[in-house]
């Protein structure tokens, strides 16, 4: 490749090979990006983390390329957010052609005010590079490279496996583990567990070409263009003047040949132009499905990721869906670990993730079904719609090509305080309990961001000085505590002040001077009040941790 | 709930059953099934209601193949 060198990141003979080791908190296996956030919030938290991957290096091709705004928020409280929007391509708009003609367009972020945009495109090397690098900042966190898990057994109050190095093999104790190995996870092969859902009939063809081109930084999509008759393909912006193209094949397409050069190269001269001066990077055939593991949970064999559950590609719900997996996880394992919440609180873990699953992969089955159709009439009412789209705004609403990531709204989760008062907001985009807190621009102490304020631990955010100074010492000195956040208001002793410049924190939170939110450490609302009571938001953190 | 129309309610039947046989005219059968298909999804956004659509769609599967596999959502 041209614009991207693999790094190989050293191997180093592991001390167990020579001397039985100690037993581990928690054990991650895969380096990928969702191992990798969950290794970054662990030692974030100060637990000790041994990574293991069969490789030595990040992801070779681009792979996971689109990373949604959600998954930015997550990685800006793991501290390596900057880095990725920095080095991305940040994207709102995404246009839908049928045939010769524009017949959709849509903007992901119609608002201004946050901190994020809807997407950013980078390359999954880069991003798991950056990760790399945040990880190996963390003490805590051993990332150890071509170690590879041959075994795993499960116990009462632990876990061992057995690990391959190039040096022989070993074995590794540990309380936890979390399992983040990918879509054809080993892990849950060796445990017998299995995945239950839908394989598609249909083959794709994605390549990166190195191109300085004026294409818009859009997602553009196109459904029986000219240059690739009754099939879809896409074209998307990524970083150093790289571009993903996606070429629907068809099932009876031969993944061997389809890779070739001399078979992609034409498909790509008619798409592009015989003037375009472009080079491949890297090329892939792939197949997709949509399933998921029955349970992410087996005791203390956590699954998260890919390996826990897998889209097709179209929705960018892959590792997005992934990140928040372990931002979901991570919280509730260190609670648990430190004995302040019982381990049925990682069963919420299971019940919120798997719920989330199930959205996305619903979404992203019902995209298949508008690319691939699966039968002659549903074409043909794919076509209707595509052909309505154009003049009929009701169509647009129709077309689907692929409904991109939003984050999992946990509306019914157990951890949840129900509404007490009934007059908050409840429409879409309103911060219902379960829903991820919105972010608004703010001025405060460290940063433009109110999400920057909030997450990691409890954080009762406060409108207009609702919480006096014995309430914040007193939720600061709790078991679990809770910190507060204040927008606006005089100065409370131990409350963070943030000015909402815009109004838009109180419009976001359908605020009254006195509303307070708590937010839970992956920065979902839990509980709302329109008044601060003290006995009021204890009851809710004990709800959310499981210790009622 | 509402509930889907079906004693008469086209004023003259006759009139609009030749519109329809009309407007397929000089059609093969796949660009018919496309004006049909668009004709029901022009007609299903102006009726709006889920509960109306889901009954015109079953009250038009009644009698026709086998019952529809799953998914009933």
């Amino acid at each position: 490749m041209k614009t991207y060198t693999n790094p190989v990141y050293p191997y180093a003979r592991p001390p167990e090979l020579d001397a039985p080791g100690g037993r581990r908190p928690v054990v991650v296996v895969g380096a990928g990006p969702v191992g990798l956030a969950a290794a970054i919030d662990l030692g974030q938290r100060g637990i000790p983390v041994v990574v293991l991957d069969e490789d030595d290096t990040v992801s070779v091709g681009s792979r996971a390329i689109c990373y949604a705004k959600r998954a930015l928020e997550i990685l800006d409280r793991l501290g390596c957010g900057q880095r990725v929007v920095d080095k991305g391509i940040g994207w709102n708009v995404g246009k839908v052609f049928f045939r010769d003609e524009l017949v959709y367009r849509f903007d992901l972020l119609p608002e201004p005010g946050h901190g994020r945009p809807a997407f950013v495109n980078l390359q999954q090397y880069w991003f798991e590079q950056y990760l790399v690098e945040r990880a190996q900042e963390h003490d805590e966190v051993e990332l150890r490279w071509k170690n590879k898990v041959v075994g795993v057994a499960p116990r009462a109050d632990g876990v061992d496996v057995r690990v391959a190095t190039p040096d022989g093999e070993y074995a590794l104790a540990s309380d936890w583990l979390i399992v983040c190995d990918g879509s054809k996870s080993p892990v849950r092969r060796m445990l017998g567990l299995e995945t239950e859902g839908q394989v598609f009939r249909d083959r794709f063809l994605i390549a990166d070409i190195h191109m300085t081109s004026d294409f818009p930084t859009e997602r553009w999509f196109w459904f029986d263009p000219p240059f690739h008759p009754n099939q879809s393909a896409l074209l998307h912006r990524q970083a150093d003047d790289v571009w993903r193209i996606d070429f629907q094949l068809g099932w009876d397409a031969d993944p061997e040949e389809e890779r070739k050069p001399e078979r992609i190269l034409p498909r790509l001269r008619a798409m592009l132009g015989d003037k375009a001066d472009f080079e491949i990077e890297w090329a892939s055939v792939y197949t997709f499905q949509c399933r998921r593991m029955q349970r992410f949970r087996h005791g203390r064999v956590v699954f998260a990721g890919d390996a826990a559950h897998v889209v097709s590609p179209f929705g960018a719900r892959g590792a997005n869906s992934g990140i928040q997996d372990t931002d979901n996880l991570v919280w509730k394992l260190e609670l648990v670990m430190g004995g302040r919440a019982p381990d049925r609180l990682l069963d919420s873990y299971d019940a919120e993730r798997t719920r989330a699953a199930d959205e996305n992969i619903l979404n992203s089955t019902r995209s298949t079904d508008f690319i691939t159709p699966k039968s002659s009439m549903s074409g043909t009412f794919r076509d209707a719609v595509l052909s309505l789209a154009k003049n009929y705004a009701f169509a647009r609403r129709l077309v689907n090509s692929g409904r991109l990531s939003v984050p999992a709204i946990l509306a019914d989760s157990p951890l949840n305080t129900p509404d007490r008062d009934p007059d908050f907001a409840r429409g879409p985009g309103a911060m219902i309990p379960g829903a991820p807190a919105a972010d608004a621009p703010v001025a405060g102490p460290r940063g433009d961001w109110l999400l920057s304020y909030v997450g990691g631990g409890f954080t009762l955010l406060g409108f207009d000085a609702p919480v006096g100074p014995f309430g914040v010492a007193s939720l600061a000195r709790d078991r679990i505590p809770c910190r507060v956040v204040q927008v606006g208001g005089r100065p409370t002793a131990g409350a963070t002040l943030l000015e909402d410049m815009q109004g838009l924190a109180v419009q976001r939170y359908d605020a009254w001077p006195g509303t307070v939110y708590l937010l839970r450490p992956d920065q979902h609302v839990c509980a709302r009040w329109r008044e601060f009571d003290l006995s009021c938001v204890r009851a809710a953190i004990v709800r959310a941790t499981c210790n009622d | 709930m509402a509930t889907l129309k079906t004693e008469p309610n086209i004023p003259a039947p006759d009139d609009f059953y030749e519109r329809l046989i009309a407007t397929h005219h000089g059609l093969s059968d796949r660009e018919s099934a496309l004006v049909n298909a668009k004709l029901v999804l022009l007609l299903a956004n102006h009726i709006g209601d889920p509960g109306v659509l889901a009954q015109a769609l079953s009250a038009a599967r009644e009698g026709v193949g086998s019952a529809p596999q799953g998914e009933g959502r």
